[in-house]
């Protein structure tokens, strides 16, 4: 796992502009719609910020859909302490007792996004456990991670599904997703690599790996 | 459902704070402070953009300009608008949530819903509802039935 510096670097694209909307194709996105088009009734959880378009998406196929926008929670200043070497980090208990708080083998899908490239190291792997705990056998969780030529500017965005394999991205900072916080940029926390990835989501029973023009891989994992 | 002009509606004023269950027959605007529950069966229920709400609400029609912390169960419509802060469940029969809204909850559409229309929201809110320790304010010109819960 590389993690990046603190040094800036040029940011990447100036259509990144807050509020602008890029639109791109999702491969893994295509696949996982045939799920979202079944005439059962699925159970889906959104990781990202709350978004109309998702939630109009899944609902007008009959589907329940949650909303939970776990970065913005981890932005929660009174969970920061200090692990065991004096570093500063997020308290993950704490954060589970109070996000991801749902039954076991509940939901049919995951829309995680691009969540882990962003939250912080201490919360990654807790929140993958819970996640895995909480999607039902044969459930599917879609992510994406940038790749290593992203650089640490690489601007965090949200998706809305818009189509069979379409994303509508919009950039998000600190603060939009909560009233009265200053915005400030989320920070590309480190790059996964494959073996990274893998690792991640070992306890998955399969895992399957788009490649996308955008420095950005995308993964469809199956519990 | 268009946001109504407030004078057609039952009126909580930005000082109110109710604690205890809100119950009623006509449209609600609710720009104060209520702590408990809400119902207004066959009734809309607007909370304005000072409303702070901790409370299941169930209604006919539902706007959330301000802050709510519970469940939503509108028979018609629910709307959040790009102020609304809510964190709660929201079953509905059509749900409208503006860019810029923050929703944190489950989305359920129930296509029929007057068959269930009435039913109990959530006992939560109610059961954490206390007794009224605030002044009633200008909703005591409200036709409303303001019962503080016991606890019960």
């Amino acid at each position: 796992m590389r993690f990046f510096g603190s040094t800036d670097s040029t940011a990447q694209g100036s259509a990144a502009a807050q509020g602008a909307k890029l639109t791109r194709r999702s491969s893994s996105l295509a696949q996982l719609i045939k799920s979202l088009d079944s005439e059962e009734t699925l159970c889906i959880l959104d990781l990202g910020s709350t978004s109309p378009a998702n939630i109009r998406y899944c609902t007008e196929r009959g589907h329940k859909i949650y909303s939970d926008d776990l970065l913005i929670s981890s932005t929660d200043p009174s969970l920061a302490i200090k692990d065991e070497a004096g570093k500063p980090a997020l308290d993950s208990k704490r954060f589970l007792e109070e996000n991801l708080v749902y039954p076991g083998a509940q939901f049919d899908i995951v829309l995680c996004w691009n969540l882990a490239d962003y939250l912080d190291e201490s919360l990654v792997k807790p929140v993958i456990g819970r996640l895995w705990s909480l999607l039902k056998p044969g459930g599917m969780l879609l992510a994406f991670f940038h790749t290593q030529e992203a650089g640490p500017d690489a601007p965090c965005y949200r998706y809305h599904i818009v189509g069979g394999d379409t994303l509508e991205m919009q950039h998000i900072a600190r603060g939009d997703g909560k009233k009265g916080s200053p915005a400030s940029k989320f920070r590309l926390q480190r790059v996964f690599n494959n073996r990274n990835i893998e690792n991640l989501f070992r306890d998955f029973a399969s895992i399957k790996f788009f490649l996308a023009r955008d420095n950005v891989r995308e993964v469809l994992v199956v519990r | 459902m268009e946001t109504p002009k407030t004078t057609e509606f039952a009126h909580i004023g930005k000082s109110v704070i109710i604690k205890g269950e809100l119950s009623g027959s006509e449209d609600l605007y609710v720009d104060g402070q209520v702590e408990g529950s809400i119902e207004l069966s066959g009734n809309r229920l607007i909370i304005g953009p000072h409303g702070q709400v901790r409370a299941n609400v169930n209604a006919k029609g539902v706007i959330v300009q301000g802050k709510l912390d519970g469940n939503i169960r509108a028979s018609e419509r629910a709307e959040l608008t790009k102020s609304a802060i809510a964190v709660g469940d929201i079953i509905t029969q059509r749900v409208a949530i503006e860019e810029g809204a923050y929703f944190k909850g489950k989305v359920d559409i129930q296509k029929d819903m007057t068959k269930t229309d009435g039913a109990k929201p959530a006992p939560a809110a109610a059961a954490s509802a206390v007794a009224s320790s605030a002044a009633a304010g200008s909703a005591a010109t409200v036709a409303m039935k303001i019962n503080p819960s016991d606890g019960k």
